[in-house]
């Protein structure tokens, strides 16, 4: 059997994680194949329905990379993204869909290596769950679960 | 406003379980404001739906849509056509708006919200019972805070052996509404008010006499 | 005399009265409360009988009344009425009731929230509060009207009627003193309060009371608990709202060996009644030994207030 390739959308602050993965890139760090990054403005822009979307689209897991605590540039929307996904991960759990699935990490732009490491993990972890139980076959990623 | 939460989803696809085209139909309003049934839950919802229906193996088409209102005929009539091509309506709204659209439509609604009070807000993403609908305000005598909604036991004469510490004895979560009537009227200068008796309530005007109507006679048409 | 109550005729005379509490059974027992009455008997002018008590059920309160009443112990129930469990038409059916088996004494309650009992789905009535519930047996009684406004037949029932207080409850002692006027006010010719543990807060309490001239309007009896063990009173301490249980009652039956706790206890409600009966104003005391009442006897006889008066 062909080996789970997992799809990971990353919500990615632009003033964080964006660079990160940036800084991953011209480290030549490399990072999982799966792992599809959304530049948003702020992790605090991330709303419940785009978390839900990603999934309803197809992915395996959803990352949403913000600023270190108190480094936000916007004050808090890191924060209110952490609250967002709590909220969201109990929607996942009542759709079926395993809350682990859905995570928040922090890092700082410089973190590169952070960055490749915990696309790295987190595509691990989504593997060893296996594709998402909502993924069918009229899903427009195609892959039948 | 009137305040309301989402129902469990496993309830909602139980509801849904027989249709597979619905119209998950918003409320611009009250639910808007309390997050529970504007255009954005109603995105949410749709997600969710059909995510957990395709674990079962069912394909759900779900037209999202959000009135301006679903308690008024007029706005209710804007969506004929899109009921006519759904098997079902789920209503997003307050449960006046259930039912507008019930009594509107020959089609199954069914309500994704629990319609909980009437309220206000107490900050961002915190709502609280204000008002009960009684029908015969008594808030000018009670220093502006309603013992009917806010008082556990809806205490007129309060406040009861229960009240310590300015919370309410079923839960400390809940400020004893006598207590804050009494900090009122001292901040007022109104504690002699206190001692009149609030002599038995008239329920006729609240639910006691049934459903109530309003009639405005040079509105009425 | 308003009315034919025993406990009316006891204070009338100037005695410093005894109420005591006995709860209904969990079940369709009769014995059960005949044994329980049983220890109440030439202790008490009055025995209050609970109405679904922290708001479990419990056989009803008028039932138990009239078993009581008919028990030959000579004991004159005191039927207690929560409004959370009926609205105006059922308590008044009830009160003409219990005046025709004989029951002439009363008390007004809101009554504990469900929330508290084994019905926590149950809806809480208070079609009336407590205050309006003593505005409607006065008129009852003293108009011969139902709250309704229509004519009572016959002779309106006579109650003798009670109401409870809590000086120790928010906001604070000013506006407890302010409710009790208006329980006086409308009706409520004695008072029950709730127990007390805190003697200084009650003193403070009482003192507003007789500023107010209330203690002359209604006759106010102390209530009094025996407390068991050391972990009954740091449960009514910590978890019992509107219960104000100072510290060092809680230290002394710490620092008493566990099986000489109920005596310890009994010991510090003597001492508190002695304190208590030197207050201007207080008429009497109200003895709740809850699931205790076989101490009531020894508690009375302690404290100097037997035999009770025959009237």
């Amino acid at each position: 059997m062909e080996q789970f390739e997992p799809v990971i959308v990353a919500f990615c602050c632009h003033y964080c994680a964006y660079t990160a993965a940036d800084t991953a890139g011209s480290q030549r760090l490399s990072y999982p194949v799966g792992v599809k990054i959304v530049r948003v403005p702020c992790t605090g822009k991330v709303d419940a329905k785009h978390l839900l979307t990603a999934f309803e689209k197809g992915a395996d897991g959803v990352l949403v990379a913000g600023c270190l605590v108190g480094d936000c540039h916007f004050k808090d929307g890191n924060v209110k993204a952490a609250r967002r996904v709590e909220f969201t991960k109990k929607y996942l759990e009542e759709i079926g869909i395993e809350a682990e699935r859905l995570e928040m990490v922090r890092m700082s732009a410089g973190m590169g290596r952070e960055f490749a490491e915990t696309a790295t993990a987190i595509t691990e972890k989504i593997r060893a769950l296996g594709p998402s139980p909502v993924k069918g076959k009229n899903c427009c990623c195609g892959k039948a679960a | 406003m009137i305040t309301a939460e989402r129902k469990p989803l496993e309830e909602l696809l139980g509801y849904i379980a027989p249709y597979s085209r619905i119209l998950l139909l918003g409320c611009n309003e009250c639910v808007t404001v309390c997050a529970a049934g504007g255009r954005k839950e109603v995105g949410l919802l749709a997600s969710a739906l059909k995510m957990a229906a395709r674990k079962s193996g069912k394909e759900l088409q779900i037209v999202e849509h959000t009135l301006e209102r679903q308690c008024d005929p007029e706005y209710v009539e804007e969506v004929a056509s899109m009921v006519a091509q759904a098997d079902a309506v789920v209503s997003m709204a307050c449960g006046c708006g259930v039912q507008q659209m019930a009594m509107r439509y020959a089609k199954p609604v069914f309500p994704a919200l629990n319609t909980k009070f009437m309220g206000g807000s107490e900050r961002q993403g915190v709502w609280d019972e204000r008002c009960a609908g009684c029908g015969n305000c008594l808030l000018g005598v009670t220093g502006g805070i309603c013992p009917i909604a806010r008082c556990a036991k809806r205490l007129m004469n309060g406040p009861c052996g229960g009240s310590a510490n300015g919370v309410c004895e079923i839960t400390p979560d809940v400020p004893c509404a006598w207590h804050l009537i009494w900090e009122r009227l001292e901040e007022l200068g109104q504690t002699e008010d206190y001692l009149e008796i609030i002599p038995a309530k008239d329920w006729k005007t609240a639910q006691g006499g049934g459903p109530r109507k309003i009639i405005r006679e040079d509105l009425a048409e | 005399m308003k009315t034919n109550s025993n406990l009316e005729k006891v204070l009338a005379a100037g005695h410093l009265a005894v109420t005591a509490e006995c709860g209904p059974p969990r079940g369709a027992m009769p014995d059960k409360v005949r044994e329980r009455a049983a220890f109440l008997e030439g202790v008490c002018d009055a025995v209050n009988v609970t109405d679904n008590q922290t708001a479990m059920v419990r056989m009803s309160s008028l039932s138990a009344s009239v078993i009581i009443k008919q028990a030959g112990f000579g004991l004159n129930p005191l039927l207690q009425m929560v409004s959370r469990d009926r609205n105006r038409l059922s308590m008044q059916a009830d009160i003409l009731g219990a005046y025709s088996l004989g029951i002439d004494t009363m008390l007004c309650l809101s009554g504990d929230h469900t929330k508290f009992g084994d019905h926590p789905n149950a809806m809480n009535v208070h079609d009336l509060d407590s205050i309006q519930m003593l505005q409607m047996v006065k008129g009852m009684r003293d108009e011969g009207k139902f709250q309704g406004g229509q004519d009572i037949k016959g002779d309106p029932p006579k109650m003798f009627i009670g109401a409870a207080a809590n000086p120790f409850a928010g906001p604070n002692v000013q506006v407890r003193a302010m409710r009790l006027a208006k329980k006086v006010r409308a009706g409520a010719d004695f008072i029950q309060t709730q127990c007390i543990f805190n003697v200084d807060k009650f003193e403070q309490w009482m003192e507003i009371v007789r500023k107010m001239g209330l203690h002359k309007q209604t006759a106010i009896l102390a209530g009094v608990t025996p407390i068991k063990s050391v972990g009954a009173a740091r449960y009514m301490q910590k978890k019992v709202p509107g219960m104000d249980v100072p510290q060092e009652i809680v230290d002394r039956m710490a620092a008493t060996p566990k099986e000489k706790q109920p005596e310890e206890g009994i010991k510090i409600c003597v001492e508190m009644m002695e304190r208590i009966k030197k207050i201007e104003g207080v008429s009497g005391f109200h003895i709740m030994a809850i699931e205790w009442e076989e101490k009531v006897a020894e508690i009375c006889e302690k404290a100097g207030l037997l035999p009770r008066p025959q009237l």
